[in-house]
């Protein structure tokens, strides 16, 4: 798939080098323009995104080791700062949140009156936004800003937002991004992005925004020798990348195979559980509900992230539509590698891995579709 | 004819509308019309929808629904709705008194093709409540009435007592449509057809196929069986209408529950032509 434009002008210029010990200064820049800055940190056992202030909160010197339904972090031999693949958060949980009210509701003397006002969006910076990341939240806004309805919590959140991304220098067992073509090298839709190297960052500027943060940093020139040193860095992570996904004949292979036998295999080892939805970062279902106060005069809509493999998500007169395990798996695998491309001109996945990792029987998309691409061509050269 | 509202939306989709249920029309058991007025009289002035179009029904702090409009899409003000009671928000809303405040969103979704039927013969097939997304669509039509040529209606129900607005259809014959209704099961009072409507289409003069619309509504395999009656009798599949009907939470193609392949049929359908979702719909749990 090569069919991402980029939401940034495509004015991606080198800025510097930003020496290793002068990394705070960045986070100091961003805090100094006004924004909080989000930024990976180790939380219980894992690599999640959450609010930083120092360098110092940084998974510095740790890596994260990922296979099928399998994630463990592990000390590694250099002492980089973002030396990891990516965890179970995504950039996702800022701009569509987990939880969010989408309208107010009054009880007045002249009957009900609604609000769609909302407080304004945090001014986030987003500090290590790999690659496959980018693309994700190039994938979200075609779906909240580029269809005929523009969502408007998406919207104010998007808008607020400075991304500060970070080139892959190694790759995940469970990485696939070479394959959907939106990694490893970040190339566009980026404010900043830097490089990290043996002793600092080669950075990029993007936009506007990023070249202000940018002339705020105490950044020396680059080497031809800084330049092959980043290359190099950002080559390995290509080479490390072993899981792939043939892309080319997706639409066709799945959403011609609907009633195949290999949905009802997936689903004698699918849980249902969700969790590849949740991890996901282009995933984008929802159902809102009305909580109102005790004394009913006071009801906000909220709205929640869903998933297509909770039962009542198709629930429609008295049950639900897809009321089997197999049909909601399929569910999710059409709609993120087939219909998603009707829908959007694109693949709704991004090769990130985390539903690989995070699937508790390690269920692999690329893996089934492999499965069921043998099934159909192994069944259409039978003579019989 | 009618403008088809701009497709890019200012306003937040997620302000609701204050409505008053100005009137209620009980129609057959646990069905009934409601006729909701704005509150806000700039909403009601410019508020408009293409037949077929649905609104979401909004009862604060119970929830929303997605009902088709079933009013005349000419007529301003006032917009009605016919509503079986099913789920907690149809059940509360049945409980409301006259007046009370509720609130729509809306209108979302694809209509009928009433504008490529001009110089057309229309037939339509209503299977119980589904006659109530096509009463915009008759209402429009029989308006238009000059610019078509034959017009049909076939109506049908499981028994007479849930036959859906049976007091306008001489008015409508009167205009100028041919109303056939029929029912799967009659008492000794019931003088008219028994059978389903596929029989009734199977039966109908077509003065040419060809030139034939079909519109439908009704349970989904109704629909199926009545479009595969209508290939056999010769009207193109093309030329063959339906709409479907899944969970909508949003409205708005964002929330994701109403996919049917890659189609959401909120802002999709739920108008589909049956070529478009033909091959889906004998997929199983789709
Ligand atoms: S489907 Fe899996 S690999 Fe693809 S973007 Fe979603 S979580 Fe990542
Ligand atoms: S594929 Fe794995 S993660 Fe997704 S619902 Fe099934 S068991 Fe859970």
């Amino acid at each position: 798939m090569s069919h991402h434009t980029s939401i940034q002008p495509a004015d991606v210029s080198v800025a510097g080098l930003l020496r290793t010990d002068d990394l705070q200064q960045l986070i100091d820049a961003l805090i100094a323009a006004g924004y909080d800055v989000i930024g990976p940190k180790i939380d219980q056992c894992a690599i999640v995104y959450d609010q930083i202030t120092s360098v110092n909160q940084l998974p510095r010197g740790w890596t994260d080791l990922q296979e099928p339904g399998r994630y463990r972090l592990q000390q590694s031999d250099d002492s980089k700062y973002f030396g990891f693949a990516v965890g179970p958060h995504s950039w996702k949980k800022y701009l569509f949140p987990p939880q969010s009210i989408v309208s107010t509701a009054t009880r007045t003397e002249n009957g009900w009156q609604f609000s769609t006002d909302a407080p304004p969006a945090p001014r986030l910076a987003f500090l290590g936004v790999r690659a496959c990341e980018l693309a994700a939240i190039e994938i979200q806004d075609r779906v909240f800003l580029h269809g005929p309805w523009v969502d408007p919590i998406y919207k104010s959140r998007r808008d607020a937002v400075l991304i500060v991304a970070v080139n892959c220098t190694s790759a995940a067992s469970t990485c696939f991004c070479s394959s959907t073509n939106t990694g490893p090298r970040c190339r566009s839709g980026f404010d900043l992005a830097l490089t990290e190297i043996a002793g600092g960052f080669v950075i990029e500027t993007g936009s506007e925004s990023g070249r202000a943060i940018a002339a705020r940093l105490p950044l020396e020139s680059v080497t031809e020798h800084h330049h092959a040193e980043a290359s190099s860095a950002r080559a390995q992570a290509e080479a490390m990348m072993t899981r792939k996904l043939r892309t080319d004949d997706l639409h066709d292979l799945l959403l011609g195979n609907l009633k195949h036998p290999h949905w009802d295999d997936v689903a004698t080892r699918c849980l249902s559980c969700t969790n590849c939805t949740m991890v996901c970062p282009t995933c984008f279902c929802s159902t809102v509900t009305d909580v109102s106060d005790l004394t009913n005069d006071h009801v906000q809509r909220e709205r929640k992230w869903d998933s297509c493999f909770n039962i009542d998500f198709s629930y429609m007169n008295g049950s639900p539509v897809r009321n089997s395990i197999a049909s909601r798996y399929r569910q999710w695998l059409t709609h993120k590698l087939a219909s998603w491309q009707d829908q959007f001109g694109t693949l709704g996945c991004v090769g990130c891995g985390r539903c690989i990792t995070w699937c508790p029987p390690g269920i692999d998309l690329t893996e089934e579709v492999v499965k069921l691409r043998d099934a159909v061509h192994a069944n259409s050269e039978d003579p019989s | 004819m009618i403008t088809p509202f701009p497709s890019s939306h200012p306003h937040n989709p997620w302000l609701a509308h204050s409505v008053r249920i100005q009137r209620v029309t009980q129609e057959t058991p646990g069905v009934a019309t409601y006729d909701m007025a704005f509150d806000d009289a700039s909403v009601a002035e410019s508020f408009q929808f293409l037949p077929g179009q649905f609104n979401m029904i909004y009862l604060p702090g119970v929830g929303e629904v997605a009902i088709s409009i079933s009013g005349d899409p000419g007529q301003r003000g006032v917009v009605p709705h016919t509503i079986r009671e099913a789920g907690n928000v149809t059940k509360t809303l049945a409980r409301l008194p006259l007046n009370s405040s509720i609130a729509l969103r809306g209108p979302f979704g694809s209509s009928w093709p009433v504008e490529s039927c001009v110089g057309k013969d229309v037939v339509i097939v209503a299977g119980g409540i589904g006659l109530a997304p096509l009463r915009p669509a008759i209402l429009h039509l029989l308006k238009h009435r000059s610019e078509l040529d034959e017009l049909t209606l076939i109506v049908g129900a499981r028994d007479s007592s849930l036959l859906l607005y049976p007091e306008r259809y001489d008015d409508w014959r009167a205009k100028g449509m041919n109303v056939l209704v029929t029912v799967d099961r009659a008492d000794e009072s019931w003088h008219g057809c028994i059978g389903m409507v596929t029989a009734v289409l199977d039966r109908l003069w077509l003065r040419d196929a060809s030139k034939t619309v079909v519109m439908t509504c009704g349970p989904e395999v109704m629909m199926w069986y009545t479009v595969q009656t209508a290939i056999r009798r010769g009207i193109p599949s093309a030329q063959c209408f339906l709409s479907l009907e899944r969970n909508m939470n949003c409205a708005i193609g964002l929330c994701g529950h109403c996919q049917f392949g890659p189609e959401f049929l909120c802002k999709d359908g739920p108008v589909f032509c049956f070529d478009r979702v033909a091959s889906r719909m004998k997929v199983e749990d789709l």
